[in-house]
């Protein structure tokens, strides 16, 4: 438990003090040097510089911002509508039950990289968002976050679902019914705060997955454009250098593998932590 | 049993028939269509000119118009023509599906048996720094991002080692059956590899609850060997969960070949998926997405007839 927090908070650290050292050191993340591409570390490029004379260190911690605010966005986003799917089911049950469960299963059997392929290349403004919105530079972070929500809503779903079909029938939420509170109260007031634990680690471990979601997207170059640093299109430009400069191909990686990581183990530790039936196993 | 298959059967056509639409519409919104292509082809059209092509080529009618004419010739086996390959979509893709069909299928097998070793080890164990060990590299394996193993492996066997190919299929002009295989090794490795951790986590954690049931205390009791208590009674009821979760990820298993495929430059289907929606090949993006669609489905198909089949006390009328 311990390491992956220190680790986590590192990164987040770094990432979101990086505008600091790079007032500090003079450069910027984005201003390109064509006279100084692919070098080695030097003082002021602690980890050398990119194909385009970006330096590296600054990218990285630049990739790690956007990673980490991306996956905090959508899997909050993602938790707050699987929450209201899972309550909707799970509290009106039948055919609200059938047809949000049908729709959830569908969801996770789907090949969903693919379709996401589809969904990342959509021309926006041909469904009406104005032109300029389109061309701006935050699009590409709001359209990951929708994609992620979209995706990854079904486990936290799930897990509402059955959290409040056990809620529901029991004498306290009978109590409050037969009191005359209204539904939302209900599901607000009785039901959530009692599956408060599951729900938080369930986010916190599809914090990890979104990460993962946005750098093979933008990998792919649909996800994060550039000029915007990201880990997964560091990695796409690194890989035509691979013969060359493999520690640029390095650096990326490792950084999503650590994020991602740590993520995943700290969900972890919640779970056991937070569950009582697995107690003192961990 | 036939007449859950045949009810299953028709819900997947049924939900093909769904997607086929929302895929028809989705593509509709990628940017450029076939008259934008024409276009910058010919800069000198008029507008009246490209109002007339959109007319000859039915651009210009509603939507569920233009998807009923699809799916008309979809459902007597016209899938279109491919605008990338030149070539119909049907003769693109079937040689395409066969290799994924080959990577998936070998990829699985051993990603699946390795973590039916694993995870059983860790299972009989709980606790142990084994357990601990296995628990540490499923969770490496589920963070690891598959290109960034790829590119590793590529770097390590290709490039470094120079042992093994880093791209393509065979060589040209067919290298015979040693070098198919050695241009399977690297997108194998990478693709079970990356589906080891998940698979891993899912045999522990049903070993674990087939384990501590009453009928394995039962068997040791009456004096079965271990090997016996493990294969025949624990992994038996084992396998029934297993089966479900497997067959889920199995959407999973596709989206991991089209990220190897691409990797790998290996002809496939995902790489298909992934050329024609980059390329805005319309006709063969549909094709590629519904296939992909329907091989998930039929392995869940699969899954729950297999699931009745473990389970003797499942019955399907």
């Amino acid at each position: 438990m311990r390491l992956p927090l220190v680790l986590l908070c590192a990164i987040a650290t770094a990432s979101f003090a990086a505008p600091l050292l790079a007032a500090v050191l003079g450069v910027d993340a984005q201003s390109v040097n064509l006279f100084d591409r692919v070098a080695g570390p030097s003082f002021l490029h602690p980890l050398g510089t990119d194909e385009l004379g970006r330096d590296v260190l600054l990218r990285l911690l630049e990739g790690g911002r956007v990673s980490l605010a991306i996956g905090t966005a959508a899997a909050l986003a993602a938790a707050a509508l699987g929450t209201i799917i899972g309550l909707a089911a799970g509290y009106l049950g039948g055919w609200t039950d059938r047809v949000l469960m049908r729709m959830t299963d569908g969801v996770t059997a789907l090949p969903l990289l693919p379709l996401l392929i589809v969904l990342a290349a959509l021309d926006l403004a041909k469904l009406g968002v104005p032109r300029n919105l389109v061309q701006s530079e935050q699009i590409s972070l709001f359209r990951i976050v929708v994609l992620a929500t979209l995706v990854g809503w079904t486990t936290v779903a799930r897990l509402v679902r059955g959290a409040t079909l056990v809620t529901r029938s029991q004498d306290f939420v009978r109590a409050a019914r037969s009191l005359g509170a209204a539904v939302p109260h209900i599901l607000l007031r009785h039901i959530l705060p009692n599956i408060v634990g599951p729900l938080i680690v369930a986010t916190a471990l599809s914090v990890g997955d979104i990460i993962l979601l946005e750098s093979v997207l933008s990998f792919l170059g649909l996800g994060i454009q550039p000029p915007m640093a990201s880990w997964g299109s560091m990695l796409t430009n690194a890989q035509e250098l691979i013969a060359s400069a493999p520690l640029l191909a390095i650096y990326p990686g490792a950084m999503i593998f650590l994020t991602v990581i740590s993520c995943n183990l700290l969900g972890d530790a919640l779970h056991k932590r937070l569950d009582p039936r697995l107690g003192q196993r961990a | 049993m036939i007449r859950f298959a045949a009810i299953r059967l028709i819900e997947i056509a049924a939900m093909l028939a769904l997607m086929s639409f929302v895929i028809y519409g989705l593509i509709g919104l990628m940017p450029g269509d076939p008259i934008d292509l024409m276009r910058s082809a010919d800069p000198h059209a008029s507008a009246a000119d490209l109002a007339r092509l959109k007319a000859i080529y039915g651009v210009d009618r509603p939507l569920v118009e233009r998807y009923l004419a699809w799916a008309g010739a979809a459902v007597s086996g016209n899938l279109g023509y491919s605008r990338l390959f030149a070539e119909p979509v049907l003769a693109t893709v079937l040689p395409r599906l066969v290799n994924s069909l080959l990577l998936m299928g070998s990829s699985f097998l051993l990603a699946f048996l390795l973590a039916l070793i694993l995870g059983i080890a860790a299972a009989r164990r709980p606790n142990s720094r084994l357990d601990a060990t296995v628990n540490l590299l499923s969770f490496a394996g589920i963070s690891m991002p598959s290109f960034w193993l790829a590119l590793l492996l590529i770097l390590l066997f290709a490039v470094e080692l120079g042992w093994l190919p880093a791209s393509g299929i065979g060589a040209a002009g067919g290298g015979g059956f040693g070098d198919r295989v050695r241009h399977l090794v690297l997108p194998v490795a990478t693709l079970s590899l990356a589906n080891l951790g998940p698979y891993t986590r899912f045999v522990r954690a049903a070993m674990r609850d087939a384990l501590a049931q009453d009928h394995i205390r039962t068997a040791r009791a009456k004096g079965a060997g271990e090997i016996r208590v493990v294969i025949h009674h624990a992994l038996r009821s084992a396998l029934i969960p297993l089966v479900t979760i497997l067959a889920l990820s199995c959407g999973g298993l596709v989206s991991g070949a089209l990220v190897t495929e691409t990797m790998f430059a290996y002809p496939g289907m995902g790489k298909l998926v992934f050329d024609a929606v980059m390329g805005n090949d319309y006709n063969l993006a549909l094709a590629t997405l519904l296939l992909a669609t329907a091989t998930t489905m039929a392995a869940n198909l699969v899954a729950d007839l297999a699931y009745a089949w473990l389970d003797p006390r499942v019955s399907y009328r």
